[in-house]
């Protein structure tokens, strides 16, 4: 799966959660420009880890701010 | 020029002084300056019946408690200023274990300071780097404490949800451990997990399994075992943590298991070895306590009565309560916003009742909480009295 193609799903999951309808690039943050919750974070990571199948546990989570950094952790799990 | 590390809890002194200055009292200074009895003490002043303590079966003031508790200090003294693995370790450390182990028919007890450190050291331990921990999304601090003082993976899945926990099982790695973390009773709602289909689940899928029982001790399962034995699973359980400062009535935590290298854990596990052990009283008093629970078959058929008729009676009230029927000893009313909360909390009191205000983030889906737990020994009137507090508060809260 290549980046394109990861990203647009990427952004499809995150409409719903996307509250105030913010624009999203690779910079933006989802603790500080989408205002994500504790709780919203984990519906949205439930949603992305059931579209990939895959796993992102908490320790990973950490490392992931911005937009940018979750589709480049898609897919490098989703290699995997 | 010097940053000031605490300007991070400005947002937490804001909230606070928002709440207080209403000239409400305090949720979270209350003082008990005397305690009566299991359910009574006298709070700010005032007598109250406490509704809100987790001494679910009233063993803070049994006679054969308190005068094992005595005969420990005048033998043993008042601490053992030691680790467990050190100085620490006394004749009434090894009989709190041996009664540990009958009470739960298993073959290891191991006895911490507190449950907070039971969790935190056995979790933290167990599961290492590369080892992945699934845990119920509405565990208790001390569990998640544990995954983070650990260096294991963390994956968390929606509360109770099977499916949810089952996928996330199938997505682990091939050849990595598991350790999947459920609580019997989870205390926020008061609500019990389907251990049977869960427990099924994570052993289907090669994990070992950990179940926290403290909310359930004493008056869940034939021999008050928990929710694991009252579903009939206990023996698939590979370890399950307690505490001794609920239904037990002191302080202390625990964890039982019939692995046979268990014992290994008195060596290799850090909140256990670094710290001091428990005062030798806590201990006899812990142990008495353990023995008596065995049977209590009596006082847990009134703690039930309770419990339903505390539910049922809120329910008819008009109070949304955070769950349908009465599954624990815990019945928590679901307040529509904190203001509404902490005003109704300090009309109870005022009324003469003590519960638990419980708030995000401690909560889950950010709801404010009016957490009742009962007791044992709080008589058929005493909660009536209380339903009659609860509805002239909820009326003059504006909330029923």
């Amino acid at each position: 799966m290549d980046r394109a193609e990861v990203e647009t799903r990427i952004r499809s999951l995150i409409a719903p959660f996307n509250k105030k309808g913010a624009d999203i690039a690779d910079a933006t943050t989802f603790a500080g420009d989408l205002e994500f919750d504790s709780l919203t974070v984990m519906d949205f990571v439930a949603a992305i880890e059931d579209e990939f199948d895959i796993i992102i546990s908490m320790n990973q989570q950490a490392e992931i701010e911005n937009f940018g950094q979750l589709v480049d952790a898609v897919c490098k799990l989703s290699d995997k | 020029m010097t940053g000031d590390l605490f300007s991070k809890f400005d947002d937490i002194i804001a909230l606070r002084q928002s709440l207080l200055a209403g000239g409400g009292e305090d949720p979270f200074s209350l003082v008990m300056e005397k305690v009566l009895s299991p359910t009574r003490a006298i709070c700010n002043g005032r007598d109250t019946i406490l509704l809100g303590t987790y001494n679910y079966m009233g063993m803070t003031f049994d006679p054969d408690v308190i005068q094992a508790g005595k005969d420990a200090l005048d033998n043993y003294g008042a601490g053992t200023t030691g680790s467990r693995v050190l100085n620490g370790t006394y004749q009434g450390h090894k009989e709190c274990e041996e009664a540990l182990k009958e009470f739960y028919g298993m073959d290891h007890a191991m006895v911490f300071s507190t449950g907070y450190q039971a969790n935190l050291g056995i979790i933290s331990t167990v599961a290492g780097k590369g080892d992945y921990i699934v845990l119920d999304i509405d565990s208790h601090a001390s569990i998640w404490d544990g995954c983070a003082l650990g260096n294991a993976e963390v994956v968390p899945f929606k509360h109770n949800d099977i499916d949810a926990m089952e996928k996330r099982l199938k997505r682990i790695p091939e050849g990595a451990g598991k350790l999947v973390v459920l609580e019997g009773v989870y205390s926020m709602l008061g609500d019990i997990a389907p251990l049977k289909e869960m427990i099924a689940v994570a052993k289907a899928n090669g994990a070992m399994v950990l179940v926290d029982e403290a909310h359930s001790m004493g008056f869940i399962g034939e021999h008050g075992r928990g929710v694991a034995e009252a579903q009939g699973v206990l023996e698939d359980v590979d370890f399950v943590i307690g505490t001794f400062s609920k239904s037990v009535g002191t302080v202390g935590g625990f964890c039982v298991s019939n692995h046979p290298k268990f014992e290994v854990l008195r060596l290799v596990c850090r909140p256990y070895v670094f710290t001091a052990s428990l005062p030798p009283s806590v201990v006899a008093t812990a142990a008495t306590s353990i023995r008596k629970l065995m049977h209590g078959g009596e006082k847990r058929a009134h703690l039930w009565e309770n419990s339903r008729t505390l539910h049922g009676g809120l329910k008819q009230l008009g109070f949304q309560l955070g769950t349908d029927a009465p599954q624990s000893a815990i019945i928590a009313v679901i307040m529509p916003d904190l203001q509404k909360g902490a005003a109704m909390w300090e009309a109870l009191l005022k009324e003469g009742l003590y519960v638990n205000l419980a708030r995000p983030p401690a909560t889950p889906a950010n709801m404010t909480l009016l957490r009742c737990s009962l007791c044992a020994e709080h008589s058929a009137e005493q909660v009536q009295t209380i339903l009659g507090m609860f509805e002239r508060a909820g009326k003059a809260v504006g909330i029923i």
